[in-house]
């Protein structure tokens, strides 16, 4: 039963990233490199410390009374945490730079940023 | 090793690391590698996650959280030099 949770979980998460590096070859310019590398591999890590927490809880109590078992799960969480808070923050810098040193999206209609730079 | 899907999961992560280095490799402009680079963190980030509950070495995930923050750091510093410095 624990087993297809862990499964399902890093089945979703591997695929996710998966999706991240098949976007980042396949779209045209930074901007949306950017959009499809950031979302998918935060989404994609974040499911893949969910399966590691699950295995080390499931450990923990099913399997033997380890406490490295816990130490495992609350570093796995503070892992996520950490990416989820810095991991947009440096996709928007980046971005911001690319737009700075003057690329222009591909395909653009409108550009709200010209001359406000 | 006493799981084994978390082996098999490591191994699809490294898969698309190396599609990100090919973006590396043959990307057009900077930021297009840059892109590339901070894909690469977070996927060997999840790597290491994966490696460290395979193996059950807690050491494995501490050294995945600094790596997390390191290479936040990194990408600031080289978004800063991008867009012309500090300002």
């Amino acid at each position: 039963m624990i087993e297809w949770l862990i499964g399902i979980f890093l089945a979703i998460g591997v695929i996710f990233n998966l999706l991240a590096s098949v976007g980042l070859l396949r779209f045209p310019d930074v901007y949306t490199r950017i959009h499809a590398a950031t979302k998918c591999t935060t989404f994609g890590t974040i499911f893949i410390v969910l399966a590691t927490v699950t295995y080390a809880i499931y450990s923990y109590f099913w399997v033997e009374k380890d406490p490295s078992w816990i130490t495992i799960g609350i570093h796995s969480a503070l892992v996520v945490i950490f990416l989820v808070l810095t991991n947009p923050v440096g996709a928007h810098a980046l971005g911001r730079a690319a737009r700075k040193s003057g690329i222009l999206p591909h395909g653009a209609v409108i550009d709200e940023l010209e001359g406000r730079l | 090793m006493m799981a084994p899907e978390f082996f098999y999961a490591a191994v699809i992560v490294m898969i698309g690391a190396f599609l990100a280095l090919l973006r590396v490799f043959f990307g057009p402009s900077v930021p297009d590698r840059v892109v590339g680079v901070d894909t690469l963190n977070t996927l060997i980030v999840a790597g290491m996650v994966l490696l460290g509950a395979a193996y059950d070495r807690t050491i494995y995930i501490d050294i995945a959280i600094v790596y997390a923050l390191l290479s936040y750091v990194g990408t600031l510093a080289i978004a800063k030099y991008l867009q012309g410095g500090l300002e």
